[in-house]
């Protein structure tokens, strides 16, 4: 507010805005913390074990003797998944919020848009559960192999990242101007031509956005994706093999892990910290532009 | 309605929306109908009893480890997010150059995955401050998780406070913090409550930030620098030993009844707020 009451200042009023100052200030010294011991603990590691070798190290063998630290695998792993879940999610979640923004009734809309929260609700536990119980064995099942797999790990993220892909997007096409849908009925476009080839476009960078916030979420993902990826930490060799990510790495070896092993896999979280740093820029720098 | 020309294009665009529409909400229907299905046979009274054996897998003291460190959490995160939120709104002038570091912090915080928040809650409660694995680790590391969601509703909910309520506050002599006090913070109660509400419903969830700060004990905490798990984490267990696969169904069944109740609770909340 620009303009405050005409009095004189008192204890009372300077302690509290102070307080108020302090508690805007947390954010900040979070962000400062975890960045500090994050890179104090993990950066270490990787001058020790060499930064090559860390990053594209192709053996992960922290029992060896010597022990090998090569996180490329895991890199991969996570690559994989999240481009499997982008290609599985993202188109689901884009039809699905145009179809909320656009072709649903308002009736129905009152029902789905809980119905989207709640998707966005469930904990990633459960997920995973689903997982374990309904599509690793149907993957089993229909595909062989023995059903934990990068193609079972794409299909339940390409699920998680529905509510943010959904509710983002449907966001963005709601923003768009009803001028620009009446102009295309005005032209003669047909109700679905105008909401594909002229609202949707307009919404495009609102869109982008959902998808590199649906990335975030799908590399990010820890509990579920070890449910159901398998977590072989080696190459993967195709989509019904297992694989293990980098998050999966830090909570499957964090338990027992000691000295540089230990290190090494805050180290993960340190790369992991950098991939998801790079999305976040990437986002906000689309949100300037929007 | 004149919906113009339709051709074949448009009637393919139409059926692929709705098609996708359908599974989107048909895989949620089947993931909720799955875990009733599979969770609700093994609701026995057994589930609830007070203490956790390896036989009688109770999930009664992770009902009240999940209650214990969602009240720690968030009597850290609420008044830290609605002060927060108070500078940012009512204190803060547009000028000033805090603002934007907050606003990019507070960004930068909800977008850091939870295992990441259990590495630094291990690193700097339990290994750092020697709290050890315990409940205040974890309730602390889950409290900084959730204070970004905090700030954001609780400045919605002070936004769309109307300027009015303030200038006539500050008409009557009041100064600016029993303005607060008694004005802006009562009007923007059902905003803050709904945020309030959804970080219940994270900390409820959030499994990968626990497991290494408040650890994985089964029994109920007996203090606050005790190690105990939550619902998630006690799934989260049960599913990798491996035994007792329906109690973790029935444990699901819990939580997504949790969610959905904490669901519902938001979404009245926030219909509160619109209608004032």
């Amino acid at each position: 507010m620009e303009s405050g009451p005409i009095k004189r200042r008192n204890w009372k009023e300077d302690l509290a805005r102070g307080a108020f100052f302090a508690a805007a200030a947390t954010s900040i010294l979070a962000v400062l913390l975890i960045c500090a011991f994050l890179f104090a603990n993990g950066i270490p590691a990787m001058g020790k074990i060499g930064v090559f070798r860390f990053l594209l190290g192709t053996e992960w063998a922290p029992s060896d003797i010597p022990p090998a630290y090569g996180i490329f695998p895991m890199i991969l792993g996570s690559l994989y998944i999240t481009a499997g879940a982008v290609l599985l999610g993202v188109p689901l979640g884009i039809l699905t919020a145009v179809f909320l923004a656009a072709f649903c009734p308002e009736a129905l809309h009152k029902i789905l848009k809980p119905a989207v929260e709640l998707l966005a609700g469930i904990p990633s536990v459960v997920y995973g559960f689903f997982g374990m119980g309904v599509i690793v064995p149907a993957v089993r099942l229909l595909l062989g192999g023995s059903g934990s797999s990068i193609l079972a790990a794409s299909i339940l993220l390409g699920i998680m990242i529905l509510p943010t892909v959904v509710t983002i997007s449907e966001t963005a096409v709601r923003a768009v101007p009803g001028s620009y849908y009446e102009g295309a009925l005005a032209l003669g476009a047909s109700h679905e031509r105008g909401v594909f080839f002229i609202v949707l476009p307009a919404a495009r960078s609102g869109v982008l956005a959902s998808v590199i916030l649906g990335i975030g979420r799908a590399v990010g993902e820890t509990m579920a994706v070890i449910m159901v990826a398998g977590n072989q930490a080696r190459a993967p060799r195709g989509i019904l093999r297992g694989v293990r990510t980098l998050t999966a790495n830090i909570v499957l070896e964090m338990g027992y892990a000691a000295e540089l092993h230990r290190e090494a896999l805050i180290a993960t979280g340190v790369v992991l910290f950098i991939f998801i740093m790079m999305i976040n820029l990437a986002f906000s720098m689309l949100k300037r532009r929007v | 309605m004149n919906r113009g020309r339709r051709d074949i294009i448009s009637i393919i665009l139409l059926q692929l929306v709705r098609t996708a529409a359908f599974i989107t909400f048909a895989a949620l229907l089947f993931i909720l109908g799955y875990m009733v299905v599979r969770g609700v046979p093994h609701l026995k009274a057994s589930l609830f009893s007070p203490v956790y054996t390896s036989e009688n897998v109770s999930v009664l003291p992770a009902v009240v480890t999940t209650l214990m460190t969602t009240a720690l959490s968030l009597l850290i995160a609420v008044p830290l997010g609605i002060f927060a939120a108070l500078y940012l709104v009512e204190y803060a002038k547009k000028t000033n150059r805090l603002v934007p570091v907050v606003r990019v912090t507070a960004e930068t915080l909800s977008g850091i995955p939870s295992i990441v928040y259990g590495l630094f809650g291990m690193l700097f409660f339990v290994t750092f401050l020697k709290w050890g694995f315990s409940l205040m680790a974890g309730a602390f590391t889950l409290s900084i998780m959730i204070l970004p969601l905090i700030m954001r509703t609780t400045e919605e909910a002070l936004q769309s406070v109307p300027d009015a309520y303030r200038e006539g506050a500050f008409g009557l002599g009041a100064g600016k913090l029993r303005t607060i006090r008694q004005v802006i913070l009562p009007a923007a109660v059902p905003g803050i409550l709904a945020g309030v509400v959804l970080g219940v419903g994270r900390i409820a969830g959030e499994t990968a930030a626990l497991i290494y700060t408040a650890g994985t004990v089964a029994q109920i905490p007996r203090n606050v620098f005790a190690s105990g798990r939550t619902l998630a984490v006690h799934m989260y267990a049960l599913s990798s030993e491996g035994l007792h696969t329906g109690e973790a169904y029935a444990t699901a069944v819990i939580l997504l009844l949790m969610v959905a109740g904490v669901n519902l609770l938001s979404a009245f909340l926030a219909k509160k707020i619109t209608k004032n």
